[in-house]
């Protein structure tokens, strides 16, 4: 609860699909919802009811992807029922969602004219377009650094290139861009470069050694974390990580004080991701 | 004109739909969505007397119609909640119920102890069922004695009403039902969640952290109405119904088996509007059926 100000956040049972997108097995659905387009901040998420029926029960996470004007984007991969049954839905179906969640990544105005390193894995890459886009409007120096198993894991790369900016690829495959995973990527860069801010999302393992690379070289890193959620605004306590706090360290939800934490507070799983 | 408003004896409700706790948070969490005080009442999440960290995870799996949850009681502790919380819930106009847990008999009772001189609280919940806690889910509610000789500790603290929490992984749930009643326990409530695993064939493991979880939702409600129908039809003291309720109608199912109120759990997760949709739609179907009084409908089920 502390520092929790969740009183922005609302409900809208009619966000209507204005815009979809897709790539083999990743969708991306514009949705209007001008509230909480409006209250959205790069790093916040979204909880959206993929079904009117009994199964799958739950609501499902999606970070806000961009916003612009009345309508949000999110971007996601099909990874289950939940995700396929998203993946159906066409224009001008509506949508229940929740949102603005959680609180977003601490991109402030002090990076302007800064050089600030953006790491996306996989679908990992959702949240980090619309802080791109802040981060550009703010005067920020962003390189993105976009990682997949194959090229088209890489949905979003020719976006990214069109709006011009840095992007560097890697492909597990090597089919394209570097090969090998984007952290191994971007420790490599790391070692002729040197941004001011690291912002990642992707799976654990990534995040781990992006996070280790970060304090080698005393580079402040944030991570927007993912998870299963029950509710996305503190009421399962379902979503924890475990974060340190003063001197020890505690299970923390997600939802309610993440999804974004800084490589100072996590602590790393052992096997997770 | 229809009434809602459901008397326990203890407590008049301004009507049956009351927020079951583990999900409903300190209440504090639902603000930002709907008024409080239209509720028929809520449970804060179960408190133990020091504050408790909860399980690892995952903690969390989704079943058929169903959730799995290990949480594990995280919680702040009564002086926490005594200090942080309760000034900020008790200004609502609704039974504030706070759900009591404990390693031991001592311990429910020294959270009734200490929080019977705190102002603004109409009843406890005794949480002598949550199934992640101990290995194996072992509780207090397993047991006609174990659950005699909590309540009855607790009764002798306790100035406020009484409301004990059964569980459903038993043979007999009427048995405890009476120990709880013969311990002077003021209400049941029934029924908990379902010990439930959920098993990973990819990597032969268990899906949650702590192997066992409790299964609640739509999955468990048609057991969950029999156990309130046999209990409410044997008991002297009002029984609050719950499992699975998503919507008005299965609210109406455990009135009509007996329930005198209804606790809205894991519906509140999926829709933090649930429990008002859920008093508009008993209004309108008691408008619908022509009837005055909604507790003309508790028991009316014609067998």
């Amino acid at each position: 609860m502390s520092g929790y100000s969740p009183a922005r956040m609302t409900k809208d049972p009619l966000a209507r699909i204005v815009g979809k997108e897709s790539w083999r097995d990743y969708f991306l659905l514009r949705l209007e919802s001008p509230l909480i387009a409006d209250r959205s901040r790069p790093g916040q998420f979204i909880m959206v009811r993929v079904n009117a029926h009994h199964h799958p029960l739950l609501r499902r996470p999606f970070s806000v992807h961009s916003k612009n004007g009345k309508t949000i984007e999110i971007f996601f991969q099909v990874a289950g029922l939940g995700t396929d049954l998203l993946s159906r839905k066409g224009m001008d179906e509506t949508l229940d969602i929740l949102g603005p969640l959680g609180k977003g990544f601490r991109a402030e105005a002090e990076l302007k004219g800064k050089a600030v390193a953006l790491v996306g894995g996989g679908r990992g890459i959702a949240p980090l377009y619309f802080l791109a886009q802040e981060l550009r409007s703010s005067g920020a120096a962003s390189r993105i650094f976009y990682g997949g198993k194959t090229q088209a894991d890489l949905p979003l790369q020719n976006k990214l290139v069109d709006q011009g900016f840095d992007i560097s690829c890697s492909t597990d495959d090597g089919s394209f861009g570097f090969r090998g995973f984007v952290s191994d990527l971007f420790k490599a860069e790391l070692e002729e470069y040197t941004p001011e801010r690291i912002f990642a999302c992707g799976p654990e393992p990534m995040m781990k050694k992006i996070s280790d690379a970060a304090r080698q070289k005393k580079i402040p890193a944030e991570f927007s974390l993912e998870s299963v959620m029950g509710c996305g605004f503190g009421a399962c306590w379902g979503c924890v990580k475990r974060i340190k706090r003063g001197d020890g360290e505690e299970w923390v939800k997600i939802c309610e004080e993440g999804p974004v934490f800084s490589a100072e507070e996590i602590v790393w799983g052992e096997e997770e991701g | 004109m229809t009434d809602l408003s459901v008397d326990l004896g203890f407590i008049k409700l301004k009507n049956p739909v009351i927020a079951a706790s583990g999900t409903f948070g300190y209440g504090l969490e639902f603000e930002p969505f709907i008024d409080l005080s239209l509720l028929g009442g809520f449970v804060v999440k179960g408190l133990y007397f020091s504050p408790r960290e909860g399980n690892a995870p995952p903690r969390l799996v989704e079943a058929s119609s169903g959730l799995i949850n290990a949480i594990g009681l995280p919680g702040i502790g009564v002086e926490r909640f005594s200090e942080e919380v309760l000034p900020r819930i008790r200004k609502h106009d609704t039974a504030l119920i706070v759900n009591v847990c404990g390693e031991s008999d001592e311990e429910y009772g020294s959270v009734v102890e200490f929080l019977d001189k705190k102002e603004g609280i109409s009843a406890y919940e005794l949480n002598i069922s949550c199934p992640n806690v101990k290995k194996d889910g072992i509780c207090p509610a397993l047991s006609p004695e174990a659950t005699f000789s909590t309540v009855s500790l607790v009764r002798k603290i306790s100035s406020r009403p009484l409301i004990t929490k059964l569980s459903p992984n038993v043979t007999d749930v009427l048995e405890i039902a009476l120990s709880a009643q013969e311990a002077g326990s003021d209400a049941i409530s029934l029924v908990n969640t379902f010990l439930a695993l959920a098993v990973d064939s990819e990597t032969q493991k268990p899906k949650l952290a702590n192997v066992y979880g409790g299964l609640s939702g739509p999955a468990i409600k048609p057991i969950a109405l029999r156990m309130v129908h046999q209990v409410a039809s044997r008991v002297n003291i009002p029984v609050i119904g719950m499992g699975g309720i998503l919507e008005g109608n299965d609210a109406l199912e455990f009135l009509i088996a007996g329930a005198k109120a209804v606790e809205v759990g894991t519906a509140n997760f999926i829709n933090p509007e649930a429990t008002l949709r859920i008093i508009d739609e008993l209004k309108e179907y008691c408008q619908k059926k022509g009837i005055d009084r909604i507790e003309t409908l508790i028991g009316s089920l014609r067998t």
